[in-house]
């Protein structure tokens, strides 16, 4: 591997603007400016239509800034995607149903011209890092919801990207199961050493995952604060301890922004 | 086996014994469909015959409804018994075998033009997909394409076919021809259903595959086209039928003879000296039609089925 570079993403004086020109021309996003170090773990919260995944979308190079520039891995969010320097999770898991466990995960492998034996090495792999190595052979329709998106993390993990790129991955899952998805993926983070971006809408998710939370205000989606969580590591307790209530707490009250003040 | 496994590999189990009972319940409501058919048809008949002979002036047999006589409506007995002895005096086979000949001539032709046009289907619908102008632009000729009488274009094939098809490296026959106007009914449903299903790729999904840098080629392969096989299926079996229609119509049209076209058009003509023949016929034509789609069905059985329920092969 070469050098690490030192940032992950770099997204500097970012405006996105849909409908450019049209009478339903919108202003997603408002010079957003947001640094994420290498190996960080970095939430982005706030109400729906603050552009949240907008910036993932943009980090991801699927879509592209009206002004300003994304840069991931000390280059074009573009050529980072060509360069699959990162791994996607979406909310609905994305999974192809016509592929078994094995050949979902294997997906992204398959595209990038991997051979059969290493393919096959590295899936054992990632099932047992998901813990689902006796599930492989099954379809996705066979498994739970919480089964499906710990597919979906393997899969955008299988070809060792640098950078996980996850949007509202837990959106669909019931408490339970989220709480436990939530110490699996720090489990992972903490095993591979992944720079996760994270999509949330959920203030505990976002204050239990991240070293980070970044609070977002809508219409048009600008960075309203940016509030680090050092609250020591994340065990079952700690979504009882005082100080994660603080930080709850604090991200709450960042997320009440005056609504319709400014109209 | 973890509980987990044990509750999935149930789930599976159930819902394969589910479509097998599903599958059986279609077959004998088919089956049953088809007695009350033949019952409906008896009793109409022996109803019209009742009034006639009581000799009452009841005006709507004959005239809203058709007439019951043997000539109108030969009995179903008849027109059974009419499969089993021979359509002229001095034929060799009965009636049954000239008609599984026919069908086995007609289902060549309707195969191969069903074959062509889901090539061509595909192929358009591809087009289709990479640009919208295109979409655009070739949707109403497409459309356009099946308002053409078939009667119109059939003997123009027919000429085209055996006229200029000489530098073909094989022999061309005319049942080439009729499969090309089989063909010319089957492309379309699978055009129109294949751009459908093509589009119903998962959005996520789509956006995964730009996330991989994967080419379009590779998302067509892996994604766009095994989304748009359960569309395809339902053209299929659209086609299917298409397929058939149009060979026999393009038998009839350009005048090929060896095949059920052929068969209607003589038995049409001689109606009058034994209607059982055409009836007879007519029912082997349905039957082909109804082979035809249930080879489709099975087909998708099979390729359906692997997609949900070979799970648990080890």
């Amino acid at each position: 591997m070469t050098d690490k570079p030192t940032c992950a993403v770099e997204v500097s004086q970012v405006t996105k603007v849909f409908n450019v020109g049209k009478p339903n021309q919108v202003k997603a996003l408002d010079d957003i400016n947001l640094t994420v170090s290498n190996g960080a773990f970095v939430s982005l919260i706030g109400p729906s239509g603050c552009g949240k995944s907008t910036l993932l979308r943009l980090i991801a190079a699927l879509t592209h800034p009206t002004e300003g520039t994304v840069c991931v891995n000390d280059k074009s969010a573009d050529q980072a995607r060509l360069d699959r320097d990162y791994g996607m999770a979406f909310q609905t898991s994305a999974l192809f149903k016509w592929r078994t466990i094995t050949d979902n995960i294997e997906l992204p492998l398959q595209l990038m011209g991997w051979s059969r034996s290493k393919r096959k090495e590295r899936v054992v792999e990632m099932l047992d890092l998901v813990k689902l190595s006796e599930f492989g052979d099954h379809y996705p329709n066979e498994l739970s919801g919480g089964m499906r998106q710990r597919v979906a993390i393997a899969r955008a993990l299988s070809f060792r990207p640098s950078l996980l790129l996850m949007d509202e991955p837990f959106g669909a899952l019931d408490e339970m199961t989220r709480e436990h998805m939530q110490t699996e993926l720090l489990e992972i983070w903490n095993r591979t050493g992944k720079t996760v971006v994270f999509v949330t809408h959920s203030i505990p998710e976002a204050v239990f995952l991240s070293q980070r939370v970044i609070v977002m205000s809508p219409r048009p989606g600008r960075i309203a604060s940016d509030i680090s969580v050092d609250i020591g590591e994340r065990v079952f307790e700690t979504r009882e301890s005082p100080e994660f209530f603080a930080k709850v707490t604090e991200v709450r009250e960042a997320l009440r922004f005056d609504h319709g003040a400014d109209e | 086996m973890t509980i987990r496994e044990e509750i999935a590999f149930g789930v599976t189990k159930y819902e394969r014994r589910e479509a097998r009972k599903r599958f059986v319940r279609k077959i004998v409501v088919f089956l049953v469909f088809l007695v009350v058919l033949g019952l409906a048809y008896t009793g109409y008949k022996a109803f019209g015959q009742s009034i006639d002979d009581a000799q009452t002036d009841w005006p709507v047999i004959g005239a809203i409804m058709p007439r019951t006589d043997d000539l109108t409506m030969p009995p179903l007995s008849a027109i059974l018994a009419e499969f089993g002895q021979p359509p002229q005096r001095n034929s060799s086979k009965p009636l049954g075998a000239f008609i599984a000949e026919a069908s086995l001539f007609t289902f060549r032709e309707a195969a191969l033009g069903f074959f062509m046009g889901v090539g061509l289907g595909l192929g358009i619908a591809v087009v289709m997909l990479r640009s919208r102008w295109l979409e655009r632009g070739l949707s109403p000729y497409l459309v356009a394409s099946q308002t053409i009488p078939l009667v119109a274009i059939a003997p123009i094939i027919v000429i085209w076919g055996s006229n200029s098809m000489g530098w073909l490296p094989f022999e061309w026959k005319t049942w080439m021809s009729v499969a090309i106007i089989a063909m010319y009914l089957t492309f379309f449903p699978v055009a129109m259903n294949g751009i459908k299903g093509l589009q119903s790729a998962d959005p996520a999904a789509l956006e995964l595959m730009r996330s991989y840098a994967a080419s379009r080629r590779q998302t067509l392969i892996r994604l766009q086209l095994p989304s748009s096989v359960p569309f395809l299926f339902a053209a299929f079996k659209i086609a299917a039928t298409a397929a058939i229609v149009g060979a026999i119509v393009g038998e009839i049209s350009g005048g090929v003879r060896g095949g059920l076209g052929r068969l209607i058009l003589d038995f049409a003509s001689r109606y009058t000296t034994g209607p059982e023949r055409l009836y007879a016929t007519v029912i082997g034509s349905a039957v082909l039609g109804i082979i035809a789609v249930g080879l489709v069905i099975l087909a998708e059985y099979i390729v359906l089925s692997k997609r949900r329920a070979e799970a648990h092969t080890p």
